[in-house]
């Protein structure tokens, strides 16, 4: 049994805002949910399964979220495995509907990181429990980890600052074809590399933006979802993985994307020449890099290669993020929904200046925690005109 | 730039083996006995075949560079004033990769494949409690 071309997504819908100052994650989720289910043909009153995280829900945050909604909904999943957590809701979605335990799947999220001056990068990691004791004592942080693992890939392959500058510099040509990114100034690869180093070998503008902002996702069986208002956007592969560094001296170049890449292509039966654009978690311009090559679209070590020459930019042979991505677009500490969205806006031809030509096939991957450390990967494959 | 103060480790009943032991100055892991797994972060069980009968026993102290990164930026107590500082993973000879910091040295001079050994950072706890933290130097 597979849910392969099945399922689909129904509606999508990212906040429009960078800067809530004056609203609440749940209030931002819900005018979400109005843009999702609108553009849908549906109503609140429809959705009977409810996916939800955040950087700040907790235990029972998705029952506090079902009673903001006023929801009574027969299926709840608050799985919350990072950034990523979003584009896996869209697959625990997709395994809820066809086991019949609900029929409209509501996925949301919403963040005020930004106006309440959230240090989502630079902030000390960990905490006070036991296990945590191995890293607080050290000085973690979010964009350390990624250096580390940065590092060892130069060690390793190379790689130079400049290779990476130019996934920055792809992104904010991106968002400056849309509207809504928060950085939307054009850079070049000496602003990248002349912006002061948080931490060897990133510097500030190889590091993701904080913004405010949410999303919506609806998700339904494909058969329902063809008497909505919205061209449906088909679920063909799936796949999911748990990475760490803890026994037998792993890989630390190998993330949770080889796994979960593995499978949603399987699943999906395509290959990575079929695919049309990709929506890659950037938390940083190091993740996109090890992403592709863990995704396979390259081999290991020539990620610094492939994303030189216009390859990952509009135009290129693989747009990569043309919303502008985490790095210049919108990035409020989980931006796993994000990439689902503006992927389902790119197959149906809704991204305007920014739209990725005869894009009928999509490859999303979201990372949560960091790759430098323990993390989850979520792979999706989305296409139109099944 | 001041010294990192490293914030106080907490141990449970699974982990006070290694905290004990950097607070002699040993860095002690953990075998298992019925697969030979030796594991680091310490727990109560192998990670390999879930087997509780572990032993404790002290490493040398010996490792190379894996991977580091000198942090210019961290807000957390401690470590604010301390940047620019070396956080590294170390490998260590008998195989399990340890985070730590890189002390006793420039923080240029350090790079993967550098030999390192262990050196502990005895600090005092606020009720008067003496505890160690592992952190290395080049060998």
């Amino acid at each position: 049994m597979t849910i392969s071309g099945t399922i689909a997504i129904a509606g999508a819908y990212e906040h429009p805002s960078r800067f809530s100052p004056d609203k609440t994650e749940f209030q931002i989720m819900a005018e979400c949910a109005k843009g999702a289910l609108d553009e849908a043909g549906l109503t609140i009153g429809d959705v009977d399964g409810l996916f939800g995280a955040s950087m700040t829900m907790g235990m029972m945050g998705i029952v506090d979220l079902a009673e903001y909604l006023n929801l009574k909904p027969t299926y709840l999943d608050g799985t919350n495995i990072g950034g990523s957590s979003f584009v896996a809701h869209v697959s625990h979605a997709a395994a809820a509907i066809s086991a019949g335990m609900c029929e409209i799947a509501l996925i949301l999220y919403g963040s005020t990181a930004s106006s309440n001056a959230v240090a989502i990068g630079t902030g000390g990691r960990g905490g006070t429990n036991p296990s945590e004791s191995f890293v607080t004592p050290y000085g973690m942080t979010t964009v350390g980890s990624y250096a580390l693992y940065a590092n060892r890939h130069m060690a390793t392959y190379g790689t130079t600052s400049e290779q990476l500058a130019e996934i920055a510099v792809a992104m904010r040509y991106h968002a400056s074809l849309n509207p809504h990114a928060k950085m939307r100034q054009p850079i070049t690869v000496d602003d990248v590399l002349s912006s002061r180093v948080i931490s060897t070998p990133l510097h500030l503008l190889d590091c993701c933006i904080i913004s405010d902002g949410g999303g919506a996702v609806v998700v339904t069986s494909l058969e329902r979802a063809r008497d909505l208002a919205t061209e449906p956007v088909v679920l063909l592969g799936s796949g999911e993985a748990a990475t760490h560094q803890e026994i037998g001296s792993p890989d630390l170049l190998t993330i949770a994307a080889k796994q979960s890449g593995e499978r949603a292509f399987a699943m999906a039966g395509v290959t990575h020449d079929d695919i049309d654009l990709a929506m890659i978690y950037d938390s940083f311009t190091i993740t996109v890099l090890a992403t592709l090559e863990n995704l396979g679209f390259c081999k290991p070590g020539e990620g610094g290669d492939f994303v030189t020459d216009g390859r990952i930019q509009l135009g290129g042979s693989l747009p990569i993020n043309p919303d502008g991505g985490g790095l210049s677009s919108n990035h409020p500490g989980m931006r796993g929904i994000f990439l689902v969205i503006e992927a389902v806006k790119q197959l149906r031809g809704e991204g305007g200046a920014r739209q990725v030509d005869g894009a009928e096939l999509a490859c999303v991957h979201g990372t949560g925690g960091t790759i430098g450390d323990k993390h989850s990967g979520a792979t999706l494959i989305l296409g139109v005109g099944q | 730039m001041s010294e990192i103060e490293h914030p106080l480790p907490h141990a449970s009943w699974e982990t006070r083996g290694y905290w004990e032991g950097a607070g002699r100055g040993e860095i002690v892991l953990q075998r298992c006995p019925d697969c030979d797994l030796v594991q680091h972060k310490p727990r109560g069980v192998c990670a390999t075949c879930l087997g509780s009968h572990l032993e404790h026993f002290v490493a040398s102290g010996r490792g190379t560079v894996y991977t580091y990164t000198i942090t210019n930026q961290n807000q957390a107590k401690g470590f604010a004033d301390a940047c620019p500082y070396v956080m590294a993973y170390v490998e260590l000879d008998e195989g399990p990769r340890l985070l730590t910091n890189i002390v006793g040295c420039d923080p240029d001079a350090v790079e993967i494949g550098m030999a390192v050994v262990a050196d502990f950072a005895t600090q005092e706890r606020d009720d008067g409690e003496l505890f160690a933290v592992p952190r290395f130097t080049p060998a």
